[in-house]
């Protein structure tokens, strides 16, 4: 029994703190949408509201990377992230371009100043 | 490369989504991004299908780098349930943008509880751009069939980057790890066609990292809230001005 509970008890834990943590919000989402349209003013609030809090992740994942990531200077890590936007803008606003180069930077940087 | 529109059964819809997907450059960035989290799975010691697992009912890169990490960092099963969720509020207005696009005149709710739990930013920013231009009824099972696409792919090079992690060296493992941040700037940035989702970009880029480094708390929610409400209250003065 005990084995049992050892073995179903990480899917158990990935349930109660992944799952439906993540998901309430979800839920949340489709009851409240209800009724809306898609040019509504909370529809262009909630948008604004989505994108800033995904730009803050963005933000703190270059700035205050963890694990292989942090190995690679602050730095390196910004400058990367500028070049890619660059080349994006410069690429005819192509999404792969600048993600290329980005990443071809901090790979170059990385080579270079790695701690 | 033109948006498919038009389909002639929910079937092709459907196949059209997994199709468009697996072309997207999204592709590129789930196979570095569940490489990576593939790789921080196996260095926790979780199984490696508690990741797959983890990918189907989570299905938010950020949660389950947040989720496995904690984990593994040994911190309360609260404090993991309350960073997690504090990570997903960005999916409830992402929820709220996208169902009006899905939401026809026979729409049952049941219809929209895939759609709903697929929403996730690769999905959200794709069927944004592609669903506008389709005729209402194909919509449902194209967004269905392009999050299969994207969940099935995310399935699979987690599992590959689970058994790939003994060999990954720290700047390969770093480089695939910066995928995250750099593919979701550009993407958002060009997914901001509005003045107001430009400068909630620009506001909340500055805003997380201030506030974090404040220590405030629930900085990521301040964030969205404070970032969001500060431009679309500077695009409602613009629109009153013109």
């Amino acid at each position: 029994m005990n084995a049992v509970m050892a073995e179903l008890w990480p899917y158990l834990v990935l349930v109660l703190v992944g799952f439906l943590p993540n998901e309430i919000w979800r839920a949340l989402g489709l009851v409240l949408a209800r009724g809306l349209n898609d040019d509504s003013e909370i529809v262009v609030w909630s948008r604004a509201v989505a994108t800033a809090i995904l730009a803050g992740v963005i933000a703190k994942l270059i700035l205050f990377s963890t694990g292989a990531l942090a190995t690679i200077p602050l730095p390196v890590r910004v400058a990367a992230a500028v070049c890619g936007y660059l080349a994006y803008l410069a690429m005819r606003r192509s999404v792969f371009a600048g993600v290329l180069v980005g990443e071809a930077a901090l790979l170059l940087g990385g080579v270079l100043f790695a701690h | 490369m033109p948006a498919p529109n038009t389909f002639t059964s929910s079937a092709a819809a459907f196949f059209g989504g997994v199709k468009s997907a697996l072309t997207s450059v999204f592709v590129l960035v789930l196979m570095g991004t569940y490489i990576g989290i593939g790789a921080l799975a196996h260095d926790f010691g979780l199984p490696s299908w508690w990741l797959a697992l983890s990918s189907m009912l989570v299905w938010a890169a950020p949660a389950q780098v947040i989720l496995i990490s904690a984990l593994g960092a040994g911190a309360s099963l609260f404090e993991v349930a309350l960073a997690v969720t504090l990570s997903a509020i960005r999916l409830f207005p992402m929820v709220v943008a996208l169902l009006p696009l899905l939401r026809g005149k026979g729409t049952r709710l049941r219809d929209l509880l895939l759609p709903t739990h697929f929403t996730s930013v690769s999905m959200w920013v794709e069927s944004l751009r592609l669903l506008p231009a389709m005729l209402q009824e194909w919509r449902i099972a194209f967004c269905n069939g392009l999050s299969v696409g994207y969940m099935g792919t995310a399935v699979v090079f987690g599992f590959a980057g689970y058994y790939l992690a003994a060999g990954l060296p720290p700047l390969f493992a770093g480089t695939l790890l910066f995928l995250t941040p750099m593919s979701f700037l550009i993407s958002t940035a060009r997914n901001a066609h509005m003045m107001v989702d430009r400068m909630a970009l620009v506001f909340g880029l500055v805003l997380g990292p201030v506030l974090t480094t404040m220590q405030v708390q629930l900085d990521l929610m301040w964030t969205g809230v404070a970032g969001g409400t500060l431009a679309y209250a500077a695009h409602r003065l613009r629109e009153a001005a013109a």
